[in-house]
């Protein structure tokens, strides 16, 4: 291969590359726009925290969110638990900036559902999240799915699924993957004599390291006004 | 024999001794209360530093329900030896007093005495439980108010709602009760060996200090006869605070995860009361009362 035809193959990757990146930045901002829809909303619901050492009853929650990205998972009076560093990345939160790149990265399924894949670049170098993959509906502008990798937190998953309020993209449910450490504690301080149990094969423990949180929206009250205070710790 | 239990429970109140254990466990709760107050939530977070690196927890931790489940895990173990105070003097303190021969000069059977002085013995037992419950359950709701609890076992945490809990601690205290009414059984058949309350006493704290070492080793030759001490099954009231999931990992209400565990733990300890009891019968029929 010649030296220009070199030339010729980087000036057209290149120029494809930026083509590419400059069709997915629309279709974001479209799916941006849509989501933008939506200044503030107060949902009910119900959690299902889903983590191998982790034994919980579904529990109802009230979900809080504010632009540009103030979210709170409340549940009246009890104890909850959530992905650590996690639970302030929702839709809404990741997509308020306009300070990113968007790559195009290929086509997938997601449940049933064709997507483009794109991948979120953040500019900000001190920004905490590295690296944001969205599964997007094009023809409806929804995301059906977002890998997130954080600097302090790990890698979250988020499936969505939608329905009655779509056209405001807020999903009847997701289901928020993520990883967790292994958990123990000696039998000596929880005072447990009974047999030790089987240890668990690399497999289970792997399965067990996956922490899942679903949340079923039931309602949705949008732009209604949520005051400041549900967002106080 | 109504009469006779009757003079009995009187004998037991009536005796300085008998408060000391009420004394105890309202000192030692009163301190774990004042300390938790004040201090509580190092402690939560140092309980929880495992789990916090990748769960985060939010809501009111240390209420009520978790302070009495901290008291009762603390002071369950050293009950026993508050127990052994009043159980283990019910006849070596008679012979003590010189008042044993006394008693049997009366128109009695030597079996409705001893059962008169068992049944006593129970009646403290159950009394010294039913103050721990006051003041570590009770009085716990009142000043830590009542929420979810979250207990932390060895290898998973088990999150209960508020409403699922209450009848968990009368299963845990109604427990207590036959485990406690075994460390009676036990002082009362070791009191009737002796002339006075000090070697009976002693006697049965050392024997629960040493079957409850036992029962803690994990060591597998002892592993053969843990299923059969009593120290082992008497921490079964913790069973009460775990609960079933179902396939899709969701905690049901009002379940227990091993109720089985329960009920073979309460058949072993009633028959080491049967078996106790069992013996003093036989002893005390036999005994030449010299004193």
């Amino acid at each position: 291969m010649g030296m220009k035809s070199l030339f010729f193959l980087v000036v057209s990757i290149v120029w494809s590359v930026r083509v590419g990146a400059q069709d997915m930045t629309a279709l974001v901002q479209k799916v941006q726009a849509k989501i933008e829809q939506v200044k503030d909303y107060m949902a009910v619901g119900t959690m299902k925290t889903d983590v191998s050492f982790i034994k919980a009853p579904v529990g109802k929650v009230k979900v809080y969110f504010k632009k540009p990205n103030r979210f709170a998972i409340k549940k009246e009076g009890g104890i909850s638990l959530l992905p650590k560093g996690g639970v302030s990345i929702n839709l809404n939160s990741l997509l308020t900036t306009t300070n990113y790149v968007a790559l195009a990265a290929g086509e997938a399924n997601v449940e049933g559902v064709k997507t483009k894949v794109v991948k979120l670049l953040p500019l900000n170098e001190n920004s905490e999240i590295i690296l944001t993959t969205l599964y997007i509906q094009e023809a409806a502008l929804l995301v059906m799915k977002a890998v997130t990798s954080t600097r302090e937190n790990g890698t979250y998953e988020m499936v969505m699924q939608y329905g009655a309020y779509q056209q405001y993209a807020l999903p009847d449910k997701v289901i928020f993957s993520f990883n967790t450490k292994d958990y123990k504690l000696p039998k000596g301080i929880t005072l447990e004599f009974e047999e030790e149990t089987k240890p668990l094969s690399e497999a289970e423990k792997l399965k067990s390291r996956k922490g899942k949180v679903e949340i079923m929206y039931s309602a949705y009250t949008i732009n209604q006004g949520v005051p400041d205070a549900v967002f106080v710790k | 024999m109504w009469t006779l239990f009757q003079i009995e429970v009187y004998k037991i109140f009536r005796r300085p001794r008998t408060y000391i254990a009420f004394a105890a466990i309202t000192g030692l709760i009163g301190i774990i209360q004042f300390g938790l107050k004040l201090d509580g939530d190092q402690y939560v977070t140092f309980m929880m530093r495992d789990i916090t690196s990748s769960i985060s927890i939010e809501g009111n931790i240390l209420n009520g329900y978790q302070v009495c489940y901290i008291v009762l895990q603390v002071l369950l173990v050293h009950v026993p030896l508050l127990i052994a105070l009043v159980a283990a003097d019910m006849v070596s303190g008679e012979a003590n007093i010189g008042t044993l021969r006394l008693l049997l000069t009366k128109p009695i059977s030597r079996d409705a005495f001893l059962f008169a002085k068992f049944l006593a013995t129970l009646v403290y037992t159950i009394v010294l439980l039913i103050w721990l419950a006051i003041l570590a359950l009770f009085l716990n709701m009142l000043i830590f108010g009542t929420d979810d609890l979250f207990l932390l076992k060895s290898s998973y945490v088990v999150l209960l709602r508020e409403q699922d809990i209450f009848w968990r601690y009368c299963g845990a205290f109604a427990f207590a009760a036959l485990a406690m009414s075994t460390v009676a059984a036990l002082g009362f058949l070791l009191s009737l060996f002796a002339n006075n309350s000090i070697g009976p006493i002693v006697a049965t704290m050392s024997i629960i200090v040493f079957l409850t070492i036992l029962s803690t080793l994990n060591i597998p030759l002892f592993g053969y006869i843990k299923p059969y001490l009593f120290t082992t099954h008497m921490i079964g009231w913790k069973e009460f605070f775990d609960i079933k999931v179902n396939d899709a990992n969701e905690a049901i209400s009002g379940t227990i995860q091993n109720p089985d565990r329960i009920v073979h733990s309460a058949i072993i300890l009633f028959i080491h009361i049967i078996l106790f009891l069992s013996i003093s019968i036989w002893v005390f029929r036999k005994k030449d009362i010299l004193s």
